[in-house]
């Protein structure tokens, strides 16, 4: 296996109805992370490929991930790809396409434009068409499902999942780019105001506008381009069923195996950035990764349920955990993706700074 | 077996609101008011119609500048559309054209009418032909069509190279 570590990143700050089109929320993240690499010298073509994550369902523009590519320049042409999804699994296909030696370097970027349609309806889309989409189960709908289910099974309770709310609004004060941030009490919030039973406002991620971008290298190009680049010592995604029904949802199976396979239990993490647009998922995770809040800063960042620009927002956990090993304020760090309706794919990556 | 369900019916529709964006604007604009506005790039020079989102697809940045640009130009290519299909709105046949517009650097497609379709060339000169004014709106259908800038029969002097003005 190559060394491959995150040398550069870059994310937009987060904002809700933008009137900027796909392509013009792209350009100022892939100018600002090509210019973080300006001082080693690099240029667009020491670039060996680029990989984008996004989702036409959400701009309602059947390939709308193509106009992106005037973003970059790609003149000469260059070797480009696109997942239908969160950017953490377009820095997976870059990952797995040094991996072959093919190329060096890639900059990976998404964008999610999550208020042009109600996201709720939209993400119903990700249903199979026949049997579960037709009943239009909307995103925070399924999510209410499994927050029963869990509070049912005693693996969460109300006052967790406050908690969950109270800790990442908090630690959103720190963050410019977040949506949300605040110092509120756990009473507080469960006062407020419920959205899907059982699920109350503060449970539930903000609908957001959002793009960023990471540059990824191999071995000696990743040093000679950061001082401290954030190595990716482990990283796997899996996948549960699509048939919600035939899901146990108050466990996240993919999540502990994905786990298992990028090496989580080899050591602590100093921080872990958890995708979690629901709070009783970040407590599900946390069980599922074994992290222990005591040990391990959780989302210091807010996560994506202060800011959660959608097929952005999994990209965004794994550059807040490297922007922390680049400048030393972490050794280890653990960062999570998700896609699909409750917690249904799942990745994980380790981060190390040495 | 008549009574099995092979089919079953599911309307589902999600309504967006769908931004233009602001590196569109000037060029959308300019279609109300009867005028060409394209976007030029300052790295390369480039002038785009339609801007493209604003951004220069060679270098990766944002349009700066937006440019009038003129309204006749020439054909660089075309083709004579003879097949019907549902919802067609134009008699055929008829004439979907490439045309670089004088001052752009990039070509746009449109319609050519006022001449028998035979006669049409790469290399025409041909020029906007507006819609009312009353009916102009933020789109390009606000031009009607294109037509011959002089009579295509006297041919040779309007058979200019399409590549000597495209800078591309």
């Amino acid at each position: 296996m190559r060394d491959i570590a995150i040398v550069a990143t870059a994310q937009a700050p987060s904002r809700t109805a933008t009137t900027l089109t796909t392509p013009e929320l792209l350009v100022p993240v892939i100018t600002d992370v090509m210019a973080r690499l300006a001082p080693a010298g690099v240029e667009r073509s020491d670039i060996g490929f680029w990989c984008h994550g996004s989702c036409d369902y959400l701009t309602g523009q059947p390939f709308s991930f193509v106009a992106a590519v005037d973003v970059l320049g790609a003149w000469p042409p260059i070797i480009e790809s696109h997942v239908e999804a969160d950017g953490a699994f377009a820095l997976y296909e870059a990952w797995v396409k040094i991996q072959t030696g093919e190329v060096d370097s890639a900059v990976v970027f998404s964008n999610g434009k999550s208020t042009s349609a109600p996201a709720d309806l939209v993400m119903a889309l990700q249903h199979d068409p026949y049997v579960e989409a037709p009943l239009w189960p909307t995103m925070t709908a399924t999510a209410a499902m499994q927050a029963r289910a869990c509070l049912d099974a005693g693996v969460v309770t109300g006052a967790a999942m406050a908690d969950v709310a109270v800790r990442n609004r908090r630690n959103a004060m720190n963050n410019p780019l977040a949506l949300l941030r605040g110092d509120h009490t756990r009473d507080e919030l469960l006062s407020s105001p419920m959205i899907h039973d059982p699920l109350r406002s503060h449970d539930c991620a903000p609908i957001t506008d959002g793009a960023n971008a990471v540059v990824l290298a191999a071995g000696d190009l990743a040093a000679s381009w950061c001082e401290r680049p954030a190595w990716i010592r482990g990283i796997d995604h899996r996948i549960d069923t699509q048939r919600m029904g035939a899901r146990d949802l108050t466990v996240s199976s993919s999540t502990m195996i994905a786990a298992e396979r990028a090496g989580v239990g080899h050591g602590r993490f100093d921080i872990a950035e958890l995708h979690a647009p629901f709070t009783h998922q970040e407590l599900l995770l946390e069980t599922a990764l074994g992290l222990d809040p005591e040990v391990t800063s959780i989302n210091p960042s807010g996560g994506a349920l202060c800011a959660n620009p959608q097929m952005a927002a999994g990209l965004a956990r794994i550059i807040e955990v490297a922007d922390r090993i680049h400048d030393a304020r972490s050794d280890r760090g653990l960062a999570h993706a998700t896609s699909g309706p409750c917690l249904q794919q799942n990745l994980v990556a380790v981060l190390e700074g040495a | 077996m008549t009574d099995d369900v092979l089919r079953i019916r599911q309307p589902i529709g999600v309504t967006y609101t769908w931004s233009a964006g602001p590196g569109s604007a000037a060029y959308l604009r300019g279609l109300t008011e009867g005028k060409l506005i394209a976007g030029r790039c300052p790295t390369c020079n480039q002038v785009y119609f339609p801007p493209r989102n604003g951004i220069c697809p060679r270098d990766g940045v944002l349009l700066t500048d937006d440019v009038e640009i003129g309204q006749a130009g020439t054909i660089t290519t075309f083709c004579i559309v003879n097949v019907p299909f549902l919802g067609q709105s134009i008699e055929i046949p008829y004439v979907a054209a490439s045309i670089l517009l004088d001052g752009a650097d990039l070509a746009v497609q449109h319609l050519i009418q006022g001449c028998p379709v035979d006669e049409v060339h790469i290399g025409m000169r041909v020029h906007a032909v507006w819609k009312p004014e009353s009916e102009w709106q933020a789109t390009l259908a606000s031009i009607a069509h294109f037509e011959p800038e002089t009579d295509p029969g006297t041919g040779g002097s309007d058979r200019i190279d399409a590549k000597a003005t495209n800078r591309a």
